[in-house]
């Protein structure tokens, strides 16, 4: 397509960035998705590819771990540098970068919280909010931790003021843990809702009203869930 | 929408990969160092004439020069200021990094442009050039052995390695004259050699503790991916720590019985070291030893009993030290200890009994090392190798970066741009821009390491973006921090407005430069004709020795046969051949070599014609009887 743009040799690197429809060796249009028809040499994987398409998935929350692993490990031989040593410096270059994307979409997909948190992003075009303040349910309930944290790091560890602290922090600490799995519980469900409508690809108004819902409540979710997370973590650090 | 799979290889089947040189296997390693390569599907280690498959990592310089391994090792205590042993510590490293160990190594060490230096009589060397003659008698070794010139290798490294001692390690293949195809982690190469042998499945965990550095892998294999899970380590963790206990305990009981501080002879602290190391070594069989020590300024010898009890709770300390890098990176790699399929031991330290016994306990199930575990990394070195050029198809492996990378932010905070325990290659993005109008540079500093502040994390690297001068924040300059399946990392930089790239100029906190390490090659390149002509005089001698000695057997056996005349002439050019021999000029030792062969002439068919008929009577006898 861009044809005044490709000079017969061009500069790998940055034929990576471009939208590919023509092969950077041969310049005859490429129709399969890896390699070229032609000249078989490997192409780059589009700048504007996302994640899901990059692992040949649809856009849907609940993937089976064992489907993407088998779609992981086969793009990885595809794609490995390993495979690539006997082969031009521009093939090499292309393989290399491809690994990487190809590792950071499986990163991200592999994990649930992850992938909802990249589908918020591609569906929403934001990137995810980090949030600064506990959510309003658990406000009171975090001040109050956040001040026996305070005590438990002046108090002397191995009084029984410290020993009755630390127990406090374990219970706040299981509680909040079993909140979270709360959370995640519910999350579950909204996958499993976006999974619902996306399989029905109903385009009505109503369709339409349900995927903000979702998207919206998983955002919430999502955000509260990562605040309570790092609390548990601290939590957990600190009496450890 | 499912994307078509179509290999290179499935389209063209017939095509058959143009023909490479060989790659070549090698393990780098504190202790020792061995070169492998794969043979009709196998790997197999090259072994010298006397069929010892490792070569001591110690490098000696002598009146002859540099000599490598076992004649080296003979210098440890001979020359002790002269003969560098466990440089791989110094991979990488500045000497404010090493500056508790220096009370062990009695050659000198420095520092020049953040880069250790060895002295070695009047010059100094950088860790990656000794490495590298050690890297060059192994490809001596591989060459001799398979009679072709080897140019390409896969060297192996301690899993927990950072990016600066990486690039040291792959410096030091440069300087020997190899192009580094291909550095990977010493416990992932040995799981290829497990993998290959016995086509395991399952998840494993991979303990390595050899001379100088721990490492710990986690991996799942399946249908032939070694995927890395999580590694963890210290590259400051091995056999060396163990014998530094004990030569502290020696030296703590010559002081007190004889009031000498052993200390201040160098040549007695090898012989101490050497000592120790051999007691721990016999203690894995025996439960008690006796210790025997030379002491300096005659005061005769130094013997004391040791029992692998008082061994074990002197070194339980330090065997401890590995086993929180097991429990981190089981916990990143969200598994339990039950849910290890196999433990595999790797690494001459291993061989300890109590170290068994810990690992043991830490996974709950026995630890096995089916594989000799000096040689099992250079084994899956080869594998690679094989991997690398197009042989072995079958297997992939997929490992991690084992320390986060990220860059120094306001207030000396890092910011992490990629996690440790990321499968490599991975790649971040970062967009900079500038902060004040015409503003034409942004310093951009790289780190490696798990902590907040920048101080406390390793600095990798730092480097001076330009910016095209223009109004604050208007700037977008993309920077692409790639780290390779080498895991070192690569940096690219890119001005979004105009989609050029420019070229970055990193200055690495803790490495060579690039003109350094040119420098180095081509006097590496220079020295070659110095070694070559060291080699030749020591072969030149050699053969001489041979020489004189079956001319002298003949002279005995057979110098009643010949006239006194010739006798004489024959002693003539023996003790010419010996004056010669203890001269440096091969060529001469070569000259009279010839001489002796001319007078010797007679004597040597008088010498067949005697052996000739000895074995055709002895011949006679046995048939009569
Ligand atoms: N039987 C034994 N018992 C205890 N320790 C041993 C035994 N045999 C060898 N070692 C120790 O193992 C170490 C050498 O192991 P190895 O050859 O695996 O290390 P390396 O590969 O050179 O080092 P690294 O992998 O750390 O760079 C030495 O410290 C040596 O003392
Ligand atoms: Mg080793």
């Amino acid at each position: 397509m861009d044809n005044q743009q490709s000079p017969p040799h061009p500069d790998t690197r940055r034929q990576l960035q471009m939208a590919r429809s023509m092969c950077w060796h041969c310049q005859s249009e490429v129709t399969g998705e890896y390699f070229c028809d032609r000249c078989v040499k490997v192409q780059p994987v589009s700048k504007e590819t996302d994640y899901f398409t990059c692992l040949g998935f649809p856009r849907r929350l609940m993937l089976d771990p064992k489907k993407l692993e088998a779609k992981f490990y086969e793009l990885s031989r595809t794609f490995h540098p390993d495979f690539y040593q006997t082969k031009s410096a521009d093939e090499q270059t292309i393989s290399l970068s491809n690994a990487a994307v190809l590792n950071t979409a499986y990163r991200t997909l592999r994990d649930s919280i992850q992938r909802a948190e990249y589908l918020l992003a591609l569906e929403t075009g934001s990137v995810k909010d980090i949030r600064t303040s506990p959510p309003a349910d658990l406000f009171e309930e975090i001040l109050d931790l956040q001040d026996t944290l305070e005590e438990y790091r002046a108090s002397e560890r191995d009084s029984d003021q410290g020993h009755r602290l630390r127990a406090t922090l374990q219970t706040e600490q299981e509680a909040l843990e079993r909140r979270k799995e709360g959370m995640e519980a519910q999350l579950r469900q909204l996958f499993a809702d976006w999974d619902k409508l996306q399989d029905a690809g109903e385009a009505t108004s109503l369709a339409r009203v349900e995927r903000d819902r979702i998207l919206k409540e998983m955002r919430d979710l999502l955000s509260n869930r990562t605040y309570v997370n790092n609390i548990v973590n601290d939590l957990a650090a600190t009496i450890a | 929408m499912i994307w078509q799979q179509q290999s290179p290889k499935q389209l063209f089947p017939n095509i058959l990969i143009f023909d490479m040189a060989r790659i070549v296997g090698i393990d780098l390693g504190t202790t020792n160092s061995l070169v492998a390569y794969m043979k009709d599907g196998q790997p197999c280690v090259v072994p010298d004439r006397n069929g010892r498959t490792m070569v001591p990592s110690v490098v000696a310089l002598t009146d002859n020069g540099l000599i490598v391994g076992d004649s080296a090792k003979e210098h440890l205590t001979r020359n002790p200021e002269r003969t560098v042993y466990s440089v791989k510590r110094f991979m990488g490293k500045g000497l404010a990094d090493v500056q508790d160990e220096l009370v062990y190594f009695p050659y000198h060490v420095t520092e020049t442009g953040g880069v250790i230096r060895i002295r070695l009589g009047q010059k100094s060397y950088s860790p990656p050039q000794v490495s590298a003659m050690i890297l060059k008698e192994l490809k001596l070794r591989a060459e001799a052995s398979l009679g072709e010139s080897i140019t390409k290798a896969v060297i192996t490294v301690p899993a927990y390695f950072n990016d600066s001692q990486r690039q040291a390690t792959k410096d030091a293949g440069l300087i020997a004259g190899l192009e580094v195809l291909r550095i990977i982690n010493e416990p992932t190469a040995a799981s290829l050699a497990y993998g290959l042998q016995q086509k395991t499945q399952g998840t494993i965990a991979v303990y390595d503790f050899g001379g100088g550095t721990f490492d710990i892998s986690i991996l799942k294999l399946k249908d032939g991916i070694f995927e890395v899970l999580a590694t963890s380590g210290d590259t400051h963790l091995g056999g060396d720590d163990l014998d530094r206990v004990l030569v502290d305990l020696f030296i703590g009981d010559i002081r007190d019985r004889y009031g000498i501080d052993v200390g201040r002879y160098p040549d007695h602290m090898q012989t101490v070291r050497l000592e120790a190391e051999r007691a721990k070594i016999r203690l894995s069989d025996e439960l008690k030893t006796e210790i025997t020590i030379e002491l300096p300024e005659d005061k005769g010898r130094f013997t004391r009993e040791l029992t692998r009890d008082q061994l074990e709770s002197l070194v339980a300390g330090i065997i401890e030290r590995t086993l929180a890098p097991c429990r981190i990176a089981l916990k990143d790699a969200g598994l339990t200890p039950k849910d290890i399929d196999e433990v595999v031991l790797v690494g001459g330290s291993t061989r300890m009994p109590l170290v068994r016994q810990r690992v043991e306990a830490l996974f709950g199930k026995q630890p096995h090392c089916h594989l000799n575990p000096d040689e099992v990394v250079a084994l899956g070195a080869a594998v690679q190798a094989d991997i690398l050029s197009g042989g072995t198809t079958d297997m992939l492996l997929l490992d991690v970066t084992p320390l986060s990378l990220g860059i120094e932010t306001m207030g000396g905070v890092m910011s992490s741009l990629i996690r440790r325990n990321t499968t490599i290659p991975a790649s971040a993005k970062e967009m900079f821009t500038t902060y004040v109008d015409g503003q034409t540079g942004v310093d951009i500093h790289i780190l490696q390491g798990e902590r907040e502040l920048v101080k406390d994390n390793r600095s990798l690297a730092q480097f001076r973006l330009k910016v095209p001068p223009l109004p604050a924040g208007v700037p977008r300059i993309e920077v692409t921090f790639l780290i390779d399946a080498n895991g070192i990392l690569n940096v690219t930089a890119t001005d979004m407005r105009t989609a050029k790239s420019q070229s970055i100029e990193v200055k690495p906190s803790y490495g060579l430069s690039d003109t350094e390490v040119e420098r180095m090659i081509e006097d590496s390149f220079k020295f070659a004709t110095e070694d070559v002509t060291a080699r030749k005089l020591i072969e030149a001698r050699l053969d001489a020795e041979a020489l004189i000695k079956t001319t002298d057997k003949s002279l005995v056996e057979a110098g009643h046969l010949i006239t006194e005349e010739e006798a004489d002439g024959i002693r003539t050019s023996l003790s010419q051949l010996s004056t010669a021999k203890n001269g440096t000029d091969s060529r001469v030792i070569r000259a009279r070599m010839a001489e002796l062969e001319q007078t010797a002439k007679q004597l040597n068919v008088m010498m067949l014609d005697h052996s000739l008929k000895q074995s055709l009577q002895g011949k006679k006898v046995s048939e009569v009887s």
